[in-house]
């Protein structure tokens, strides 16, 4: 940190941002004024960029212009390109990119003399960097079924991993005693690489919120990381604040499954072991037309999205359903499992896409109150969120988790293709309640049939 | 020193992003994750300073490298966050 007037300009201007960036985050806290604070947020990011450049160490700018320009066309492109559906792959991508530059700037930082300290940073930032990179790969992979999503495990998988963590400490060890040999440097980077795709393989598709929180936490550590390695205030500012609201958000994924957060990481879940349970009772189909009966006759419709919905693209139809019943007379609500969907608040987010306002979507906590007043309730492509095993079953593996409980409704639609048990591969006694009737086919289609009916 | 003082910076940092996000409704989850993610291309800052230096070294490229990436996150993330956001609405005329 040098005291001349350019240097004491440029520190200014990081105190700025890091303090807009703070409130920005602060008004993302409430939906009225969340898009004030993204916009904030984003001005304070402009202004670390310009105190950047106008630093005097920078004698020559083609290659910076270059690279925004490049970056930026790429990510405005992606981003107004991106279907809400997507919206988790994409997340997904952007954090990998973003641990990849913090990997990079690690390694730039890294020269013959450094000290020990700051070996350490470079290779904790190389190190989350690249798991990040990795890790939001597969992620990515796993999000847009490029590669299967279900949990890969195989024997002595903790033992690689084992190894792979001594093999990054020793690397690093030997990196701090001669920072001049660049191999050990090089091996740190392929290592961790490696590193990211072995964690992330293991977990499977149902708990991809949780990654993505995870990773998203990552790569706000890695930047920090990288402004330990090069003494920059503002990196580590807003690296950890970006770090711990990933960590918060993961904690509030882990709690709406019930699970601790290394049971996430390392068990692979649903992946084989989950046993039979009898399940007592029939499927009872219902056809399109007994289901608009149904539908014109009530009064308080629940309806509870999941996976499936975004999947069928289903977010706009639901909404015509939704005008076309309150039209009729008849309250609607929305019940939103923290956990549906792939991403936290992906639900919310389509619909949102949908035009259907935020004050109609109701958290778990405050629908299950309400559900017993409810006439019908709507399952639209969600199957673990509404399993009441989770409630009464206790060997069943997600006996314990918070579910929405839509049994108590008088009337259960469930909307769903096909009787194959759902991504966790768990037994659901709701569909053979007695209050519980299938409707099978593409969740759009029914949707759409039922609005047919309507109009 | 400056260890010291960074490692401080570091720690109350830490305690105000808790604080900022612990009461978020699941409503804006997506949006603040994309927003923080947006932050996270910070990066882009240290990689100016080294894809500047007009060494023509390594450590440039690596720089000019990091810059494309982290634009990538920070113009990305801040648009597609802007999108989502803009689609939230109230209900018209209600509370």
């Amino acid at each position: 940190m040098d005291l001349s007037l350019n240097g004491l300009i440029i520190e200014l201007a990081f105190v700025v941002s890091a303090g807009l960036f703070i409130f920005g985050l602060k008004l993302l806290g409430s939906a009225a004024t969340a898009r004030k604070g993204n916009t904030m947020s984003s001005v304070g990011m402009l202004i670390a960029i310009v105190a950047a450049l106008i630093d005097q160490g920078i004698v020559e700018y083609q290659w910076i212009i270059a690279g925004v320009l490049v970056g930026g066309l790429i990510g405005a492109a992606a981003a107004r390109m991106v279907q809400m559906t997507s919206m988790p792959e994409m997340v997904a991508l952007f954090n990998g990119f973003g641990g990849l530059a913090s990997l990079l700037v690690g390694w730039a930082a890294l020269n013959a003399d450094a000290g020990t300290f700051t070996v350490v940073t470079i290779v904790l930032s190389v190190l989350i960097g690249g798991v990040t990179f990795t890790g939001s790969l597969i992620a990515y992979g796993k999000l847009s079924e490029t590669i299967g999503s279900g949990a890969i495990l195989f024997r002595g998988q903790q033992i690689v991993n084992s190894l792979l963590v001594l093999g990054i400490i020793g690397s690093a060890v030997m990196l701090a005693q001669e920072p001049a040999n660049l191999q050990w440097l090089y091996i740190v980077i392929g290592l961790s690489l490696l590193f990211g795709v072995m964690a992330v393989i293991p977990i499977g598709g149902a708990d991809m919120p949780v990654v993505i929180s995870l990773l998203n936490s990552y790569s706000g550590l890695a930047a920090c990381a990288a402004g330990f390695a090069i003494n920059n205030n503002i990196l580590i500012v807003a690296g950890s604040l970006v770090g711990a609201s990933g960590i918060i958000l993961t904690q509030i994924m882990c709690k709406s499954m019930n699970r601790s957060l290394s049971h996430v990481l390392f068990s692979g879940f649903g992946s084989g072991t989950t046993q039979a349970t009898v399940v007592e009772g029939e499927i009872k189909p219902i056809s399109v037309e007994d289901a608009y009966y149904v539908l014109e006759a009530a009064t308080n419709v629940a309806i509870i999205p999941g996976y499936g919905m975004a999947v069928a693209q289903a977010q706009h139809v639901v909404k015509e359903l939704c005008e076309l019943l309150e039209a009729n007379g008849a309250e609607v609500n929305f019940g939103i499992h923290p956990v549906a969907g792939r991403m936290p608040g992906h639900m919310n987010v389509l619909l949102a896409e949908a035009d259907v306002p935020y004050d109609q979507l109701l958290e778990m906590d405050e629908i299950n109150p309400r559900m017993e007043t409810v006439d019908v309730a709507i399952v639209i492509g969600a199957n673990d969120v509404v399993n009441p095993a989770a409630r009464e079953v206790e060997s069943s593996p997600i006996y314990g988790m918070p579910v929405i409980n839509v049994d108590s409704a008088k009337t259960v639609f469930v909307l769903k293709r096909s009787m194959a048990s759902g991504f966790a591969g768990i037994e659901n006694p709701l569909f053979y309640k007695e209050n519980t009737r299938m409707l099978f086919g593409d969740a759009k289609e029914s949707l759409g049939g039922l609005v047919r009916e309507f109009s | 020193m400056t260890i010291v003082f960074l490692t401080f910076i570091l720690m109350l940092s830490v305690f105000l992003g808790f604080e900022l996000i612990n009461k978020v409704p699941a409503t804006l989850h997506t949006p603040l994750m994309s927003g923080a993610n947006a932050i996270s291309g910070i990066t882009v800052v240290g990689a100016i300073a080294l894809a500047g230096t007009g060494d023509h070294d390594l450590a440039q490229w690596l720089g000019a490298g990091a810059v494309a990436l982290a634009s990538i996150n920070v113009v990305g993330g801040y648009l597609v966050t802007d999108r989502m956001l803009a689609m939230f609405k109230k209900k018209a005329g209600g509370k």
